[in-house]
Order: structure tokens, then sequence, then C-alpha cells
């Protein structure tokens, strides 16, 4: 079982979180504009690197808060997690805002 | 190659069997192929092989990053079915199935193809609800299955306790449904493939997709550059990173599935039995194996092992409804790298990228699928079109929005 650092509470066991998949897909705010392949771009769409993931969970049997996590998907090895809307931990921020990289 | 058979048996037992050809060749990669197939596991060396037989095509190469059939072939629970509830996926597993009705026969190669029925339990109202519906679309589909009473279930499992936490109030039975062993299934499509003339490159890698002008000219691997007029990705596990090195986006998680094995044990179990609600399935091998599969994991990952919870989950579901299991040891357990879509139905048939296709999103259940599949993606390689049976299982249903939410049929754990 994984070890998690929610932001919030600290380090718990992964089965009180759940995984929300991929983050930082940003709601297109122009929805009504776009055409089917943007949009099923966004809806299903996913990076699913092999690498270093951006990815939200939420400490689903604690706080219930969701959090961001940057985690890699061959170790599982959590190498940050921080609060919705906080920075980017600078040394990830590279990885991150390059949507992950693979 | 060389025929199996009592005679050929007989013949070679005279020689202590020190006769035997080797099964397949390993030969070095050809420098150019009419279609290369990447991925050498069931889906892909069925591919190839129907592409021999079926379409004639003889210059063919499998190109495996591995062994053959070493990845998700090797680490599924070996159930074969056909009762799913949409036309769409039903046609394409109801074809699976009639292959795997003769694939023995047609490989000559025994994949030991059992069929000794399919449980679906059910434990609320709502699923037994279910249930029925897909019971009688699978019988307006021309697919066998009954809706049996849990005194029915008790009778082919007298051991089993209905009373759980979630009490068992009926099941769907496919009785057509079963086991095959699904190492067998690779090799026996391997040897049949390599009979054809189809080149099987293990320890190759493939590093990169080239392109020009939209089309694919061949594929960069660890053993060089090998051009090719067509491309087929059957990967699964790795179906978004191989997609990606053609710029090509998948709607695909891939996530770790696990399942394990007991110590051997005298004939118990009599079927396959699964349950979607507490999210357990169990049969058992012919080697006497209890064989129980777990729930996906929650996360993406491609290190082929995932949480431990998972399968304490499971094994609290098994031990409920079995009690006698309670102290049958666990020999070995594993994961494997499942490509989940968000219909939970497969994705095959042609990309962006010209002369390139693309078979994968099997999800949690593509073992049953091994021979339709194969034959399906055969048709859309060589026709450069896909088969009726797999029209409506393209990329670009994603983009038009007619989805085959085949959630409920579709295994344990969406």
């Amino acid at each position: 079982m994984l070890q998690i650092n929610c932001p919030f509470c600290g380090t718990r066991a992964e089965i009180e979180f759940t995984c929300g998949g991929e983050g930082g897909i940003v709601r297109p705010l122009n929805a009504e504009a776009l055409s089917d392949a943007e949009w099923g771009d966004y809806v299903f769409m996913r990076k699913n690197p092999k690498g270093l993931q951006h990815e939200q969970w939420r400490h689903s049997s604690g706080c219930g808060r969701w959090f961001n996590a940057l985690r890699h998907t061959v170790s599982y090895r959590f190498e940050a997690t921080w609060k919705i809307g906080e920075p980017v931990p600078a040394e990830f921020a590279a990885v991150v805002n390059e949507g992950a990289a693979q | 190659m060389q025929h199996f058979s009592i005679w050929s048996l007989l013949r070679n037992s005279m020689s202590y069997h020190e006769g035997w050809q080797k099964q397949w060749r390993s030969p070095e990669p050809q420098r150019e192929y009419d279609v290369v197939v990447v991925g050498g596991g069931g889906h892909g060396l069925a591919t190839a092989y129907y592409l021999a037989k079926e379409h004639g095509l003889r210059n063919i190469a499998v190109i495996e990053k591995g062994y053959l059939g070493g990845g998700n072939t090797a680490r599924n629970t070996t159930i074969v079915r056909s009762n799913y509830l949409w036309d769409e996926s039903t046609a394409l597993y109801e074809k699976s199935m009639k292959l795997w009705e003769g694939l023995s026969q047609d490989l000559n190669y025994n994949v030991m193809f059992s069929q000794r029925g399919v449980l679906n339990l059910g434990h609320t109202l709502q699923e037994m609800r279910d249930i029925e519906r897909r019971v009688n679309a699978n019988r307006l589909n021309g697919v066998d299955g009954e809706v049996v009473t849990p005194a029915q279930i008790k009778e082919m499992i007298p051991y089993i306790n209905l009373n759980t936490r979630y009490p068992v109030l009926g099941a769907s039975l496919q009785r057509r449904g079963g086991v095959a062993r699904h190492d067998a299934v690779a090799w026996g499509f391997a040897r049949a493939a390599d009979a054809r003339g189809v080149d099987l490159i293990q320890n190759c890698e493939v590093t990169g997709i080239r392109r020009e002008g939209g089309a694919v000219v061949g594929v960069d691997t660890v053993k060089g550059f090998i051009k090719a007029k067509k491309v087929a990705i059957v990967a699964a596990g790795h179906s978004s990173v191989m997609a990606s090195m053609a710029d090509i986006r998948l709607p695909i998680e891939s996530k770790p599935l696990q399942a394990l094995v007991s110590e051997p044990l005298k004939p118990i179990f009599p079927c396959v039995l699964m349950s979607n609600a507490i999210h357990a399935y169990i049969s058992q091998s012919d080697k006497g194996d209890l064989v129980i599969g777990a729930g996906v994991d929650q996360y993406n990952g491609y290190g082929q092992r995932g949480s431990y919870h998972t399968i304490e989950h499971t094994l609290q579901a098994i031990v409920e409804m079995f009690p006698l299991f309670s102290r049958v040891r666990m020999n070995r357990q594993w994961g494997g790298i499942v490509d989940v879509s968000p219909d939970a139905c497969p994705i095959i048939g042609l990309t962006p990228v010209k002369g390139l296709y693309i078979n994968c999103g099997w999800g949690t259940g593509g073992f049953k699928a091994t021979p339709g599949s194969g034959w399906a993606m055969a048709h859309t390689v060589a026709q450069d079109r896909p088969h009726a049976l797999n029209e409506a299982l393209s990329l670009n249903r994603f983009y038009n929005g007619h989805l085959i939410d085949e959630h409920g049929a579709a295994g344990v754990a969406h």
C-alpha cells in the first residue's frame, strides 16, 4: 500500500485516498465554440505517461479535500503533493508545466 | 511445421522425444516488411496469423520487446465468455467464442479450451434486473445465457455461502464460457503464424514510429530501422506510449490489475465464478491452482504490481463466499498493466496516420477476445478499413459520442 502525504493531514495509508486521475486538465471556458475534436480531446484523451505524472487525489476518508500530486507511474513513488491553488513546488515546476514529461 | 497428432506423438516416443523441431524460428529482422505488428502477445500473434491465413499476406513480422506472450497474455486469469450487453461488443466477443470453439484444431495446438460455464453473480435487486436484461440481450444476439437461482448455484457449488453480507440473489450463466490455457494460446498462434512464414522477432523493442507525409514508413527498433508498408500497434499495457511515438492521443489509462494463484488442489471448483459487486472472481486451473483475480488498482501504473489492499479486499470476498478456502495458501501474486478505456470497450481500427493501425483498450478482459481481436484486426490492416465487427469500435467514437458503455458486463472493477 502506498503512503501518501496529504498536504492538510500528513502521511496516511493509500486506503484513505481516492485517485482522481490526471491533474491540471482545465475545462475550456468557450465550451459551446469547441469542435467535436477539441471537446473529445478535453473529455477523453489522456497523457497516460510512463514516468512522472501530475495527478489529483482526494483524501476521501480523511479531510475530504482534493490536492495535487506528482507521482512516478513505474515506481509509484510520490515526488510531491501540494494544495489546489498553490504554486507547483519549484523543483518540479518545469515537469508539471510541460504537462508531465514522458 | 511438424504436425501434432497421436501418430507423431507415438513416432517421436520411439526416439525418446528428442526429434521434435523447435516450434518457431527466431529470425533476424529483414530490412522491409509489408506489415509489422508491434507486440508479440496473444492479440499480436493472432493478428499476424489471420493476416497470413485469411488475407494471404506473407511478408509479416511480429516485433516483441520481451518474449512472446510474456505480458498480459501470461498474466490474465484465462476466462473466456461472450455475454456482453451491447450488440457491437457482443458481436465481436461472440465471433471470438466461435473461433475458440475450433481453435485447437485450427492451430493444431491444444489450447485446453474448457467450456465449464461462467457464473456472474448478482447481489442486489438492481443487479438481478441488469442480469435479466443482459441475458435477454445475449439470447436476442444468439449468445447462450440463462438466469439461475441461488438453489441452482448451490447445486453447482455445494459449499458456497450464499448468505454473505450482500447475499447472492442469483446469477447469469453462460455454459459455453470457460477457460483456456493462456500460454498455449500465445504459443499456438506463434507456431501457426511461423509456419505461414511470419517472422517472430523477440527482444526487439520499438523505439520510434517513422512517418513521411502523414503516412507510416517503418519502425525504429533496438535492432535498427525496419521499413514497413503498414504498422499495427497491438501492445496492450503500453498503447499510450506507442501511440505517442506517432503523436496520437488515446483515451486510455494504464492501470495495474492483480491476480493470484493458490497451491494446487484436487478438483474442487467446477466453473468460473465472477462477482462485480464484491470484486472477486475465481476458477480452478487444470493444474489445480485456484486462480483468483482482483479489481483494478485506482491509479495509473506501468509497474506490473499493485497495492496490497486491493487483493486483500478480493480475498475477503472469496473467503466469505467460500469459507473452506480460508486456509488455502496462496503461491504467487502478480500484476499486469491493463489499458482501460472510458467505455470499457476496446479500440480497434485506423489512426490519423495512414498505414498505422491500433488495437488497444481491452481493459481487464482482453484474453477472451484474443482470436476475434486478431481476426478483426487482420481484416482492418489488410483491407485498410474496419470489418463490420469492429466498425463501431474506432477511435473516432470518442469524438462523435457513440460510446458503447460496457461497464456493467465488461469486468470486475470498472
